[in-house]
């Protein structure tokens, strides 16, 4: 029996690429531990902090800076969650060792992963921008919008990595903890709850090793609200933490494969 | 051409394979191959490698002594996993997909896959395809976890302790299904701790006692290649006399009867008619799979400390 190698073409990758992401996506989706507090939390946070104590106020600014910011927020907990937890527990189950025995590229989980989260991350994005505009009176451009929309929704490749990294080396139970922690933490320390400037000076300069702190500025970037450092800036780091975050990974994999 | 030569009929091999995890050896020196066509049952008891075995030719464990070939290629290479199937000891998959929605998942691997009603029908799950994974019970379970090794219609399919923690009626459910792909032309290797199963199941048996190979052949060869038969008669003929047959393991009187335990039961008999033409009540009898399984790996197999 021959090979036929075109079955490996780029087609036969996007068909399982998409179908893992479909099926991914309905798997998380009928997790209510995994679906509710993702798709509810940033919208409560936002509606809380930014709609009824805010609205009516003096200025229109705080709505505006905590859409940003909660929108990355949104992105983050379907990232970290999904892998940081879901692949734990697709280790320990052994559903990771099965599909390894099968034809299914490695990429096409990782693209179905973080496909699953940029979903998540997209629904909690257009409610939040429902609830921004209509009611907490939120104005900016049409391309203010999409750029904002555009920076959230690639928050979900760094984050994913970061996910990756505590996935590839925590068991499932230490896993949600680990991410559990991370989560908070970095939601916090990152100004993704309250701005930044609210935070005394030695934080603010460690909130640096972040990734969350990078991608909230970027988004503020994005409506001027940000501290004002340059773009390369919070590129480089960025892509500096993401790149540790996958080697991380990476040597957590290698261990298991040679156990 | 990467192609086995058309005189090797093994379509799956492990040659000089040694595995250490950490100070223990799990594999020492294992040669092990499956042929083609062939249901080959790797027996033996809980630890003596067989998992490490087949992770190895599945590629899922890193290869650290000897060589390890699927179909003449690496363990991992792409065109060997469209042609094998697994199911593996520990192994679940998300719980909140259908059954039907695994097997759409795992059929859109492969290139040519076996229909979705096929696949049913081969593992008994006609009534669960709309129900999640999570709802089912454990014997239900594992014939999911068959019918997605046999997704892609494979050539060769790696069974790893598959009725482990099935009750006896989902261990014969799980068996019939077992016959019914060597019947379709599979080759097949299956692990196992229960003598019976094998014996049931394999053409050819492959007893791996610490990390070695200690016997291989077909269940009857298995059988009587340790301790061989037992024959039992009323005769004249005392059990001195009879210990002193060249091809008599062992002879001793129980009750009226004489039994004799040998390799060779019809030199046994031919002696035995020659001193006593009136002999009564013959009985030749073979010694089970379990009491062959215990004399292949006696020595050294009980556990230390026991007498």
């Amino acid at each position: 029996m021959t090979v036929n190698t075109a079955r490996h073409g780029l087609l036969w990758h996007l068909r399982i690429a998409l179908l893992e992401t479909r099926f991914q996506f309905l798997s998380s989706l009928r997790l209510p531990a995994f679906a509710v507090p993702t798709l509810l939390f940033p919208l409560f946070f936002y509606f809380f902090f930014a709609v009824l104590f805010q609205a009516g106020g003096p200025s229109l600014t705080g709505p505006t800076y905590m859409l940003a910011t909660y929108g990355v927020f949104g992105v983050l907990a379907p990232s970290i969650f999904g892998f940081g937890v879901g692949l734990a527990q697709e280790r320990d189950t052994g559903a990771l060792l099965l599909k390894r025995t099968t034809p299914m590229p490695t990429a096409a989980y990782l693209f179905a992963r973080v496909g699953t989260a940029a979903i998540f991350g997209a629904v909690v994005v257009l409610a939040l921008f429902l609830l921004a505009g209509f009611a907490a009176g939120v104005e900016l451009h049409r391309g203010q919008w999409f750029s904002l929309a555009g920076v959230v929704l690639a928050a979900a490749l760094p984050f994913s990595a970061v996910g990756l990294a505590i996935g590839a080396w925590a068991k499932q139970q230490a896993a949600v903890a680990v991410v559990n922690l991370v989560f908070i933490a970095m939601s916090v320390l990152s100004g993704l709850w309250f701005p930044i400037s609210m935070l005394p000076g030695f934080l603010q300069d460690f909130a640096n090793v972040f990734p969350a702190y990078h991608l909230g500025q970027l988004a503020l970037r994005t409506i001027d609200l940000d501290l004002g450092r340059p773009l390369w800036f919070h590129l480089a780091l960025l892509a500096g933490q993401t790149g540790v975050c996958l080697a991380v990974a990476a040597a957590g994999f290698r261990r298991f494969s040679g156990r | 051409m990467a192609l086995p030569s058309a005189s090797d009929s093994a379509l799956a091999r492990l040659a000089g394979v040694s595995h250490r995890y950490g100070d223990v050896l799990a594999l020492d020196r294992l040669d092990l191959e499956v042929r083609e066509g062939e249901v080959l049952a790797v027996l033996g008891p809980n630890g003596a490698g067989k998992t490490t075995a087949v992770s190895l030719l599945l590629g899922t464990l890193t290869l650290q002594t000897g060589a390890a070939r699927v179909f003449g290629s690496a363990p991992d290479a792409a065109e060997v996993r469209l042609r094998r199937g697994a199911m593996l000891q520990v192994s679940g998959v998300p719980e909140t997909l259908t059954v039907g929605e695994h097997l759409a998942l795992f059929r859109a691997y492969y290139p040519a896959p076996l229909p979705t009603a096929r696949l049913l029908e081969m593992a008994g799950l006609q009534e669960l395809r709309d129900r999640r994974f999570g709802k089912l019970s454990g014997g239900q379970k594992q014939r999911v976890m068959f019918a997605l090794a046999l997704a892609g219609d494979p050539e060769l399919v790696f069974l790893d302790e598959p009725t482990a923690g099935l009750d006896l009626d989902g261990r014969r459910r799980l068996w019939d299904e077992i016959r019914g792909l060597k019947a379709a032309g599979r080759t097949a290797v299956l692990t196992t701790h229960y003598l019976e199963e094998a014996d049931a199941l394999a053409d050819r048996i492959a007893v791996i006692h610490r990390g070695r190979l200690i016997a291989e052949g077909s269940p009857q060869e298995i059988k009587s290649r340790t301790a061989g038969r037992v024959v039992r008669c009323v005769t004249t003929i005392t059990a001195e006399t009879a210990r002193s047959f060249p091809e008599a393991a062992g002879a001793e009187t129980k009750g009226q009867h004489l039994e004799i335990v040998t390799a060779e039961p019809e030199a046994v008999l031919r002696r035995m008619f020659a001193l006593d033409p009136e002999l009564g009540d013959l009985t030749v009898a073979g010694v089970g799979l379990e009491e062959a399984f215990l004399a292949l790996t006696g020595d050294g197999a009980r556990p230390e400390g026991e007498a």
